[in-house]
């Protein structure tokens, strides 16, 4: 079966565009657009999100016609575990303190590779934990809490 | 001499006992993270940025200058070693210094290119010691019209010297110019685009998104596919080059710092296009073409140095005008404004120490690299071989730890995490990251402009093109648009592109 060729990144790309402008589009509604004297907040915002509109269309419809490059592999683990890492030591670095949130953000981070065994792993985070602590809480005096409230008895 | 007496103030400043160290732990940290392959001077940079914020104004800019070279010299010792160039500025050196290290002339090619680095990097200091000021003295005359109409030219550049295709490299800046206005809007106090979250009313943290568009996006594909790579280290001939070979070096190295020296003042990446430049010119020029892509010690020299010159003289449009040439210039531009600098011409004048003290610590950097990269290739080479999967949980950790001591925001380290997302996604659609950054660091600098040159022309749009020195930028803005749509042009550049990724 004979299919038009068709460059795939380049479509999503496209779509992607148009959607990213239609939502900062949504977010000017409600912002003062103003003239071209006074230019109120929303003025350069909605000539950037017509722009990002336009040029989504035209990303989108240059797609059609030709044919694209397989986009390769996609780190699954490496979204699953390197993306929550710094999501987690910001959960978690007050309430838990310093150390303890950073050697599980380094235990979690490290689990994006499947080379990884578990004793290492510990190993590493341990060994991060500790000399990161001592070159940031103690070298450079960063205000961080070394053990936060959550921990307190 | 002024130019002697300043450039005495400046050596003063770098050589003082607290500088040199930050200059001296700025160049090896910057060779420690650049050396790891896939990783370039950029997300280096964005990494370590967070590590000099609790230093004075002088000495986080030395530092980071350090950090510079040394993730510079970083990214070619793995485009030697193991054809990997972390950034496209250093591809060129990978295409001939890789031939070189696989017939065990590996010690010959690393030393090439710190030799001609550190030539170009000398005569480019110079070369920004003499201009720079001359240029404050013309950038003092701009408007608004005229500023806004060099960031457009500076954003059309980095256009033009992007990977990919133009159209979409023009969104990436459109969407940069977005992601920068949110926050507060200075003239009326109005949020924008911050979604009900206040800690966003100050905008979104710059090293943030660099962290996470160049950082971490970088470490997601490297997890991509976890093969084990071929590093060059059997063989690391003796590292000096002999006479023979110097010989062969010196053209290349002098014409290269030309060419990168002037390239480099342009707007938008132009050690980019020094490299690619200085190859072409030595292979036209040299008597063995054929031996070009083979490992022709000229294909080292050259570019190295034009890179070199070019990612110093970027220097000149940053200390003169405060506008950013290349993503590299635009970290600086962050790390100055956090610092409470405002770049610009007012520099030279409100804080010659820091100014020139600058210009100093850059050949002092450069000095540096060449006496202590050296002898300690040899401990690089064993860096190479640490696996990765011990490398990036700590890499995770200090990105995690440096954008929470910026500003003790949570809210800093939750984009970071999702701008890691979009600089992934974004690479896997094929979008060059680096227009982004200028667009983000220029927008809120190019949305002032406009509106403050509108409210001085009273409304009248054709002010910018009635003040010359605006209309002569914005004439050579279009110059450049309409010439990277001709169409032999177009081919000639997606060839060029597609030759560095090879």
């Amino acid at each position: 079966m004979a299919t038009k060729p068709r460059d795939d990144t380049d479509m999503i790309a496209g779509l992607l565009l148009m959607a990213a402008a239609a939502f900062f589009g949504w977010q000017t509604t409600g912002l003062e657009v103003g003239t071209s004297l006074r230019m109120g907040p929303g003025y350069f915002p909605m000539l950037l999100s017509g722009l990002l509109f336009l040029l989504g269309v035209w990303v989108f419809l240059k797609s059609f016609g030709r044919e694209g490059e397989p986009t390769g592999p996609i780190a699954w683990r490496g979204i699953l575990f390197i993306l929550p890492a710094p999501v987690f030591f910001g959960l978690t670095v007050r309430g838990l303190g310093f150390v303890p949130a950073l050697f599980l953000t380094s235990l979690i981070a490290s689990q994006a590779s499947v080379k990884m065994r578990p004793l290492p792993a510990l190993v590493l985070a341990v060994l991060v934990t500790i000399i990161s602590t001592l070159i940031f809480s103690y070298g450079l005096g960063l205000p961080f809490r070394r053990f936060g409230p959550w921990l307190d008895f | 001499m002024d130019l002697l007496s300043n450039l005495g103030m400046g050596f003063s400043v770098a050589s003082s006992f607290a500088n040199l160290g930050f200059c001296l732990i700025g160049v090896l940290l910057g060779t420690l993270i650049g050396v790891l392959p896939g990783i370039g001077a950029t997300a280096t940079i964005a990494m370590l940025l967070p590590i000099t914020f609790q230093l004075e104004p002088v000495s986080s800019l030395i530092m980071l200058a350090g950090i510079y070279y040394g993730a510079q010299y970083g990214g070619s010792t793995t485009a030697i070693l193991i054809n990997m160039p972390g950034e496209s500025s250093s591809a060129v050196t990978a295409i001939d210094g890789y031939q070189m290290a696989r017939k065990g002339r590996a010690g010959t090619a690393l030393a090439t290119a710190a030799l001609g680095s550190f030539f170009a990097g000398s005569v480019a200091t110079f070369l920004v010691a003499i201009f720079a000021p001359p240029l404050t003295a013309i950038a003092l005359e701009f408007g608004a019209a005229e500023y806004f109409s060099l960031m457009v030219l500076g954003l059309v550049m980095s256009v033009a010297l992007a990977h990919g295709t133009v159209p979409k490299a023009l969104a990436m800046v459109v969407l940069g110019l977005l992601l920068g206005i949110v926050g507060t809007d200075v003239y009326t106090g109005t949020p924008r685009f911050t979604l009900g979250i206040t800690q966003f009313s100050d905008g979104l943290n710059f090293v943030a998104l660099a962290v996470g568009v160049f950082g971490i996006a970088e470490i997601l594909r490297n997890l991509e596919d976890e093969h084990e790579r071929q590093v060059m280290t059997r063989n690391i001939n003796s590292l000096f080059p002999n006479r023979d070979e110097l010989r062969q070096i010196i053209g290349p190295v002098l014409r290269g710092t030309g060419v990168g020296s002037i390239l480099g003042i342009l707007p938008g990446g132009g050690a980019i296009l020094a490299s690619f430049a200085s190859y072409t010119i030595e292979k036209k020029l040299s008597k063995h073409p054929e031996e070009f892509g083979h490992g022709a010690i000229a294909g080292v020299a050259g570019p190295e140095s034009a890179n070199n010159a070019g990612a110093q003289t970027s220097f000149i449009p940053l200390l003169t005008l405060g506008i950013p040439a290349n993503p590299v210039m635009a970290l600086m531009i962050g790390a100055m404004i956090i610092q409470g600098i405002v770049p610009g011409p007012s520099v030279v004048t409100d804080q010659p120490e820091l100014f020139w003290g600058i210009i100093a610590s850059m050949w002092i950097g450069n000095l540096m690299l060449v006496v202590l990269n050296l002898p300690l290739i040899g401990l690089w080479v064993k860096l190479l071989t640490v696996p990765y999967f011990v490398l990036f949980p700590i890499i995770m950790a200090m990105c995690s730890i440096g954008v929470y001591s910026v500003n003790s925001n949570v809210y800093d380290l939750f984009a970071v995490a999702f701008f890691g997302l979009l600089g992934y996604v974004l690479s896997k659609l094929r979008f060059e990251p680096a227009p982004l950054l200028l667009g983000f660091v220029l927008g809120p600098l190019l949305e002032e402009n406009l509106r403050r040159a509108m409210i001085l022309s009273r409304g009248d749009p054709t002010t910018f093109v009635t003040r010359p020195i605006s209309a002569g930028l914005l004439v050579l803005a279009l110059a450049v648009l309409v010439l990277v749509f001709l169409p032999q042009i177009r081919r000639r550049r997606e060839e060029v592109f597609t030759e560095s990724e090879g």
